[in-house]
């Protein structure tokens, strides 16, 4: 039996409880070993805590354990009978949205964390806002601590209702809310009875249900080189789809040079195929003898990527480094590296980390970019430090 | 919409149906484009390769990626001097085989030259860090790909795919870059060099799994057979030269297999009657204990042991 994998991310505000909730649903769906438990144990008897601290589970650093907080994103790993899962647990202190961006940026779902007897915060608008922007395609609202409420129904209605008004207003289509207590365990992998008035899912049930990873068939097709491999006088193009599909037969077209071409043969991974879907990754062999080198998109039918040399795109600023106006950078995009440079910020004078805003850049080179409300992936970029290398922005283009 | 799942051969369907990937495929797929990724930015890249069920994953995944071409990395295998037989000869079958060309860093070579002191306690695992990080150096490896995976301990779960480190292979949680979509940013000053994880996001389950479904030949050592060991700090290890038994421990006829194969003095055998991958894969889904728990003498030192050594320049 094959099953599928959902990646999800995690966010709250520091103390909603959100490492004992993922240290519950480990715990729970009995992913954790015993040999970890056991480490848990010690070191919460070392810290003089009573019972086993299920947040201990994922606090991964030293530095972290110390302070009690979580400083970087950690990825977990569990699985039950019906699906395996991929966790991108984030930090939720407000410093660390760069951590949010980058845990949903591979995520179909996120989990947003809120604490029953304080509801919709600041930092929850900020996390919805990230979801919005960086479209994770599903939103879960856990209300945690319904313990401390008494598990009274009307406190989880107020809280649903005004998150569902900040949603709209952000562009979420939808989220689904689940009453938790991930201290005593109610609805995070079974249903509770002292929740009576609730009728949906627990939270694990939704995880395991939630439809994701298919592929659609209509996709546009966006397959960008990676590596151009040589055999025996034959050409072979490697990569792995962005999006879509190709088949053998396809008439496709290379960018940025325009040139076109037929599909003549596929190979997945060293058998040969009639059809292959992103996000597979496979070797492509073309009818004519073309120039075509990493860096290079190829793409199949009418839909195509825009050939351009300004990009427009909503951004979070990563590093502590600012970013300015007129900032010469390297920009990331598919496998693709150019030389841009800033060339407005929407007003603003500088980005600092953790900003959200909006960039113009102009290109050395074109680029062939999608919008990435359309394609996630050849709509996504990085914007990088040309003197050190580091990682400074992450894009979304508007195009 | 209908959801197929489907192992790659998929045949053409019409505009309202999708198609999803099973787990080990879309991990095999990664995996290749990470390769595929260190090939395309990388000067000169190395794969750590032990013999160990992870390095030996890591050169099959390489060999898909670049199929029919050969492989553009070589190897390198830091050798302890404590090692299982059956692992060095599988080591030169396979490098033989693909033709692949071999760089070995000898800790056995630094304790004869005096550079390095054996332990008290005769474990080599810590002894690897010099000259594994001086080979990097006086080879110029600028891309260094490693077996390790995020669920294997929690230092590691917040390791990235592209690690960078310094030209001592220091590794600083701090330095380390955010990594978004699947864009890895390989950049690095002349010196550095960047650690590279195409495993990351696989489970010790799902290695074993796709093993078994690739039908990947592995050392013997990974499933059941009588071997002579001895008990020490909970675990059973090989006798041998390398410091074991000592007094009071004494050798006994076992049937077990090796979980993780690594240095001898520290990697301890499990009893166990799996002598199939099958077999080995129910035992694991059904194992209270997690890989490095049951066999690694050198994770439990402390709450913080690995996070410690990674900062040192160990994987």
């Amino acid at each position: 039996m094959t099953i599928g994998t959902l990646r999800f991310a995690t966010a709250g505000s520091v103390d909603d409880g959100k490492s004992t909730l993922v240290g519950r649903l480990l715990h729970d769906s009995k992913s954790v070993l015993a040999d970890q438990l056991e480490a848990v144990e010690r070191a919460s008897q070392t810290r003089g805590q009573e019972g086993p601290d299920l947040a201990l589970l994922t606090d991964g650093l030293r530095a972290e354990r110390e302070q009690g907080i979580t400083i970087d994103v950690a990825y977990r790993y569990f699985a039950t009978p019906k699906r395996r899962f991929i966790l991108a647990d984030t930090p939720g202190h407000v410093q660390y949205t760069r951590n949010m961006v980058t845990g949903a940026s591979t995520a179909e779902l996120a989990i947003i964390l809120v604490d029953a007897r304080n509801g919709v915060v600041e930092q929850t608008r900020r996390h919805a806002a990230i979801a919005a922007l960086l479209r994770v395609p599903h939103v879960v609202l856990a209300v945690n601590k319904m313990d401390l409420v008494g598990y009274e129904e009307k406190e989880f209605r107020r809280i649903t209702e005004d998150f569902a008004r900040y949603a709209g207003e952000l562009g979420l289509a939808s989220f689904t809310p689940i009453p938790v207590s991930a201290l005593a365990g109610d609805n995070v992998v079974e249903r509770s009875e002292r929740t009576d008035w609730y009728d949906g899912p627990a939270l694990l049930e939704f995880l395991e249900t939630v439809p994701v990873g298919a592929e659609a068939a209509d996709a546009p097709a966006r397959f960008p080189v990676q590596y151009v491999l040589r055999h025996e006088g034959v050409r072979y193009y490697a990569g792995q789809l962005a999006s879509g599909a190709l088949r053998v037969g396809d008439r496709v077209t290379v960018h940025p040079s325009g040139e076109t071409s037929t599909v003549t043969g596929i190979d997945v991974l060293g058998r040969e195929a009639e059809t292959a879907f992103a996000p597979q990754s496979l070797t492509v062999r073309l009818g004519d003898q073309l120039d075509v080198s990493r860096g290079d998109m190829i793409t199949a039918g009418t839909d195509v990527p825009v050939l351009t040399q300004e990009v427009r795109a909503a951004v979070c600023h990563l590093a502590d480094r600012p970013l300015r106006v007129g900032d010469r950078v390297l920009l990331r995009h598919t496998t693709r590296t150019v030389r841009a440079r800033v060339a407005g910020l929407d007003g603003a004078a500088e980005l600092t980390a953790n900003d959200l805003g909006r960039v113009v850049l102009r290109t050395a080179e074109p680029v062939a970019i999608d919008a990435y409300g359309a394609v996630r992936r050849t709509g996504s970029f990085l914007l990088i430090d040309p003197s050190d290398g580091s990682t400074l922005t992450a894009g979304m283009a508007e195009v | 919409m209908t959801v197929r799942t489907t192992t790659g051969a998929a045949s053409g369907t019409g505009a309202a149906d999708g198609f999803a990937l099973s787990h080990l495929d879309a991990l095999e797929s990664e995996a290749v484009h990470i390769f595929r990724e260190v090939a395309g930015e990388f000067e000169n890249p190395v794969i750590l390769f032990s013999g160990g069920k992870d390095s030996i994953l890591m050169l099959h995944l390489a060999l898909k990626a670049f199929t029919p071409a050969p492989v553009p990395f070589s190897l390198l295998h830091v050798d302890t001097g404590h090692n299982f037989p059956e692992v060095l000869a599988y080591r030169d079958r396979v490098v033989a085989q693909h033709r692949l060309r071999l760089h070995i860093a000898s800790v056995q070579d630094y304790i004869d030259r005096g550079a390095l002191k054996e332990r008290p306690d005769g474990t080599r695992n810590p002894l690897q860090i010099i000259p594994l990080t001086e080979k990097i150096q006086s080879e110029k490896f600028d891309a260094v790909f490693g077996g390790g995976r995020r669920d294997e301990e929690k230092a590691r779960a917040k390791e990235r795919v592209f690690s960078l480190r310094d030209e001592f292979s220091q590794w600083d949680p701090r330095r380390q870059r955010p990594e978004l979509w699947n864009l890895y940013n390989g950049r690095h000053a002349p010196g550095e060099h960047v650690r590279v994880f195409p495993l990351s996001n696989w489970t010790e389950l799902d290695v074993w799994q796709y093993i078994a479904r690739e039908q990947i030949d592995l050392p013997q050592i990974y499933f059941a057979h009588e071997r002579e060991v001895f008990a020490r700090n909970g675990m059973w290890l090989t006798a041998g030269d390398w410091g074991g038994p000592k007094d009071g421990e004494h050798v006994e006829k076992r049937q077990v297999r090796y979980r993780t194969v690594g240095d001898m003095s520290c990697t301890g055998a499990v009893d166990s009657d799996a002598d199939t991958i099958e077999k080995v894969i129910t035992e694991i889904a059904a194992s209270r204990l997690t890989e490095r728990g049951a066999t690694r003498a050198d994770d439990k030192l402390s709450e913080a042991a690995m996070e410690d050594r990674k900062r040192e320049g160990y994987f």
